[in-house]
This record gives C-alpha cells, structure tokens and sequence, in this order.
C-alpha cells in the first residue's frame, strides 16, 4: 500500500479528484493549506504598497492505494495538476505499514 | 399648507411625505406660509441628520475592512463608542463651547451647559433640538474619523479618552471659531467651509495625523530596508460597502448643511453627486497609471475624497467646477497616500489623505472658483477664477493654517499626555496576537483560525524579514 500526498494548486482541485476516481481511485482526503518552495512566496500590490506572501496556499491531496494503483495515481494527478506554471506543487509517495477500516475492523489492503 | 413653492415639495425630497398638492402655476412663485416652512426645514434637516448618523456605519464598515481580521471587535468598538461618548460629551461640554451666547475671551470660547434651551418648542426658524441633532452628527463624524488612521494598535481605554476629549474641547473650540461666529466669520473676508471640509473633516484628519504620529507605525508595516510594506485589510467588500453608506450619508452632510428645506438643496445634492463620481474615477485611473492595476480601496478612498473635497465649496461653486473639484480630490489622495506611507506615518485606512489632506484642498478650492455668495463670503464671484482677486484666498490660507496648528497642537499634546499616563499603544504582543481577545475578551469572528486569521496573509507578511514572533498562539492552530 501506499500514501500519495500531492500539494497542488488550489484551483486544480477539482480536476485532480475526478481524474483519480475515473483512475479507480476509491478515496481520498483535502485539506487547505499554505506553504512556500522554490517559488518562495509572492509578491503583491496593495494600495500602492508592495507586500509579500510567504505562505502560498495550497491544497493537499492524500490518497491511500494498492501498489499496483500507486503509478497510475501518482500519473493521473501529475497530469491533472499540471499547468506548467511555476507553483503547480510536489507529489510524494510513501509505503505504509497497515490499514484500518474502523467501522469493520478489516486490516491491510481490504481495509483501503 | 395651502401655498407650496413647487420645487420645494420636490427638491426637498420630503414629497412623499408632505400630503401637498401642486398647487397652480401662479402660485408656484410664491412662499410658504412660515408654519409650513418651520415644519419643513425641522423635518428635512432631522433627515439629513440621520443620515449623518448612518455614516457611522460606513466608518465602521470601511475601517474594519481596512484592518485585519483579529482586530475586528476592536475597531466596531473604537466606532460605536466614538459615536457615543462622543455625542454625549458634544451634549455636556461641547455644544455649548460652540454655540452659547456667553462668551469668554472675546469669542474664543463660549460658556454654557451644552444643551441648555434645547427644549425649546418655539416655532420658527430651527429649533434648537434639530439643530443640536445635525451637530452631534457633525461631531460624532469628527471623532471617528481617528479611528481608522490609528487601528490595529491603540488601547481602548486610551482611544476612549482621546474621542471624549475631541468632541468636548477640540472640535467645539473650531466650531467657536468658525460656524460659531468667532474669530475666522469677523475677518474682513470671512472663511468659508460650507459643510465642514475643514471643520469636521481636516478636523479629524489631523487629529488622525498625530494620533498615527505619537503611536508609531504597527509592526511590520516598515521592513528591514525602511521601505513601507502593505498589511492587506481582511475584507474588501465592507470596504466597498463602507464607501457607499458614506456617500449616501453625504447626501445629509452636504445637502443638510443648508440647514433648511430650500431651492439650493437640490443643487447641493447635485454637486455633492458629481465630485464623489470625479473623485473615485480619478483616483483610480491615477492609481491604475501609476501601479499598474486598479486597487479597490483606493477607488474607494477615491470616492470619498469627492466628497470631502465637495463639502466646503458646494455651495459656492458652479456645477462643472464640482466635478474638477472632485477629481483633484481623487487624484491628491492618491498621492497623498504613497507619501504618508514613505514618511512612516501608518494610517492603515488612508484618514488622514482623505480627510485632511483633501478637507484642506476643499476648502482651498473655494478661494479658486467660488462664484455664489455662500457659507459666509458675503459677496459674489469672491474666486480667483471669477475676478475676485486673492482676498479670499488668504483668508482661506489663515484659515486652514490656525486650523491646522490648532488642532495639531492640541490633539498632539491630547496623545502625547495619554500616553504619558495610561499609554496608548498595546503590547507587541497583543499587537501581534490581535487586540479583540486582550481589549475585549473575545475574538470578532469566534474561534475558528482560519476566519480571525483573515489576517493570513497581512499577519504573513511581518514574517521573515522582521525576525519577529508574528505567528500569534491563534494562527499556528490553522493547520
């Protein structure tokens, strides 16, 4: 099994999630976020003052799936989120050791 | 109410509520009988003066807007208590330093109860209650316009004393001065400010002025290389919405300022219309020029900059000149704004441009272009562009200057001895954290992180460069 956590754009959201569940993709979970990269912030006009923006918000996208879904997930979101702009974000894939579904107690893959 | 001058019932757009018929044309010409005028003029100026009331709406509106999310209680607050303090200081002290009969050192001040006779229900003329109604709206509008120009920082209680004193003593003493009868109505060529572009609005703005002056900037507006760094404010559409009450407000500032149902309101109202529209188009074409995209606040600033500039002249001046009037206000303010901000005066809402800077050249214009004998010229074409020499504009110059060394000096010695007292300006940290929790128990938006950060990216902001804590306890919960 593995993680995917993808830190998209936040506008992108809704394309991502409707290329994994067309992937087969049966879950996943969003959260707002912020951060910087190598873009490193932004800079913007406000009255006629420049500030800059630190923290840059994001969305995160973790998915959990079978190994033999791992590539194709990681595949569909890079195509999905991809604008070729600078900030479109990072994937990173990550083994887990277990799983549960908590309402049925089944464990490992069965539980994904 | 049998005789009625027709355009009165109209333009005093107090028609719907006058069960008046149009009487014949013949009759159109003549006047009202004096009971129905004294009804008329009570009535319309009771209106207009609550619409100046609402434009404490637009103020609070407008600021909150302008500042950031965690100080949202803070500055609803400074709003309904410089309205209400305010008022009730006019009331005791104020009114009667302005107006009474008694006067001391030769008419610089009066002496009095302040609403003494208030009660009076004699017909004719205005009665002194509706009188004492539009005033405290006029000075309530002085007091508050503080507020904006020294958010996100100022204790309360301090900001409390600052607005009881500037409705019972420092405005009054203006008032005494001018619309009072004093020193500035006896010159040769008396002032002129119809509506208070200097009386109320400069007022204000400089009082703005040293409050920002004597507090210092807030943290992280100035980085390590002194340049300005822009806070963005957390909601622009009460900015937006703040604007728009204030200029329907104005249509009871200027056109009640006539302070009687007559055929010059309708005008009044016209040219107060046509200088907020100049106003807010000329700051942000000017602003669009200059920055490259068109900022919403300034276009707001803009609109208000109309109308402060409008406000003194309005009576005065020809239509076309209102709309030039207007758009110099809108392009001052622009300017006006940058440079405060490099001289490290932080005025987060733009107070002292708007109310100041252009209250002053309002009130300058009148020297320029007035046409109309009005608001104390006492004469026609009193303008330089109307043949009328530079009388006027001297007396205007000495004007805004008194005005303006007045009401610096004693607005600054006002902070400057609040805070050698009390203090005025919070803790870093409760700066950092937002003033609602430590001034007034609790946050304006609830507890959720991600609606009293509204901040975000303002709080952001300080971050790297100033090396400072500026994640308060509140904004690391946001994940």
């Amino acid at each position: 099994m593995k993680l995917i956590i993808a830190y998209i754009k936040p506008f992108k959201l809704e394309q991502v999630g409707e290329a994994l569940r067309s992937a087969g993709v049966s879950g996943m979970s969003v959260g707002d976020i912020s951060g910087f990269g190598r873009q490193s912030g932004q800079t913007e006009v406000y009255r006629g003052a420049e500030y800059e923006v630190d923290f840059v918000p994001k969305v995160r996208v973790e998915v959990i799936v079978d190994d033999d879904l791992a590539t194709v997930a990681v595949d569909t979101i890079e195509k999905a989120a991809h604008t070729g702009e600078i900030g479109d974000g990072k994937i990173v894939v990550l083994s887990i050791f277990d799983a549960v579904r908590i309402r049925t107690g089944e464990r490992g893959a069965d539980a994904v | 109410m049998r005789k009625v001058k027709r355009k009165l019932a109209i333009g005093g757009g107090l028609g719907a509520l006058l069960i008046v018929v149009m009487a014949s044309p013949a009759m159109a010409q003549e006047e009202l009988e004096p009971a129905s005028q004294f009804i008329l003029d009570n009535l319309w100026v009771f209106i207009a003066g609550v619409l100046v009331f609402f434009m404490q709406a637009g103020f609070a509106l407008l600021e909150a807007g302008l500042t950031r999310g965690k100080n949202v209680s803070n500055i609803m607050m400074k709003n309904l208590m410089d309205m209400s303090a305010g008022v009730l200081a006019f009331a005791i002290v104020g009114f009667g330093i302005a107006f009474s009969s008694n006067e001391l050192l030769g008419g610089w001040f009066g002496f009095g109860v302040g609403i003494e006779g208030v009660e009076s229900t004699t017909p004719g003329g205005l009665l002194p209650s509706t009188f004492f109604f539009f005033q405290a709206a006029f000075a309530a509008t002085a007091a508050t316009i503080v507020s904006g120009a020294m958010a996100e920082r100022t204790k309360f209680k301090s900001y409390f004393v600052y607005s009881f004193f500037i409705t019972a003593l420092i405005y009054p003493i203006v008032l005494r001065w001018t619309w009072g009868g004093g020193w500035l109505a006896q010159l040769e060529f008396p002032f002129s400010d119809f509506a208070g572009s200097t009386i109320v609005h400069a007022t204000g703005g400089w009082a703005a002025l040293m409050g920002a002056l004597v507090l210092g900037p807030r943290i992280g507006k100035y980085g390590k290389d002194g340049r300005p760094r822009a806070i963005p404010g957390h909601n622009i559409a009460f900015v937006v919405l703040g604007a728009m009450i204030l200029f329907v407000g104005w249509f009871g500032f200027n056109p009640g300022s006539e302070l009687a149902a007559d055929e010059f309101v309708p005008q009044i109202a016209l040219k107060t219309l046509l200088a907020a529209a100049a106003g807010a188009v000329a700051a942000m074409a000017i602003n669009w020029a200059k920055d490259g995209k068109p900022d919403v606040s300034i276009a707001a600033n803009g609109l208000l900059a109309g109308l402060v500039a409008i406000t003194a002249p309005v009576g005065a001046v020809e239509t076309w000149a209102s709309v030039l009037i207007g758009a110099i206000g809108g392009l001052i303010v622009v300017f006006s704004i940058s440079m405060f901000d490099r001289l490290r005066v932080d005025d987060p809402v733009g107070a002292i441009s708007v109310h100041g800077v252009v209250g002053t050249w309002g009130t300058l214009s009148i020297a320029l272009f007035a046409r109309y004998d009005d608001a104390f010229l006492g004469r026609e074409s009193a303008g330089l562009f109307y043949g009328g020499g530079l009388d006027q504009l001297w007396t205007q110059l000495i004007f805004v200057l008194s005005h303006f060394v007045f009401v610096t000096v004693t607005a600054g010695l006002l902070f400057l001895a609040i805070k050698a007292t009390i203090g005025l300006r919070v803790s870093p940290e409760e700066e950092m954290a937002g003033l609602d929790i430590e001034e007034h128990g609790s946050p304006g938006y609830g507890h959720d992180p991600h609606l009293s950060l509204g901040a975000g990216a303002g709080a952001a902001v300080t971050k790297r460069s100033d090396k400072e804590p500026v994640r308060s306890e509140g904004e690391g919960k946001s994940e």
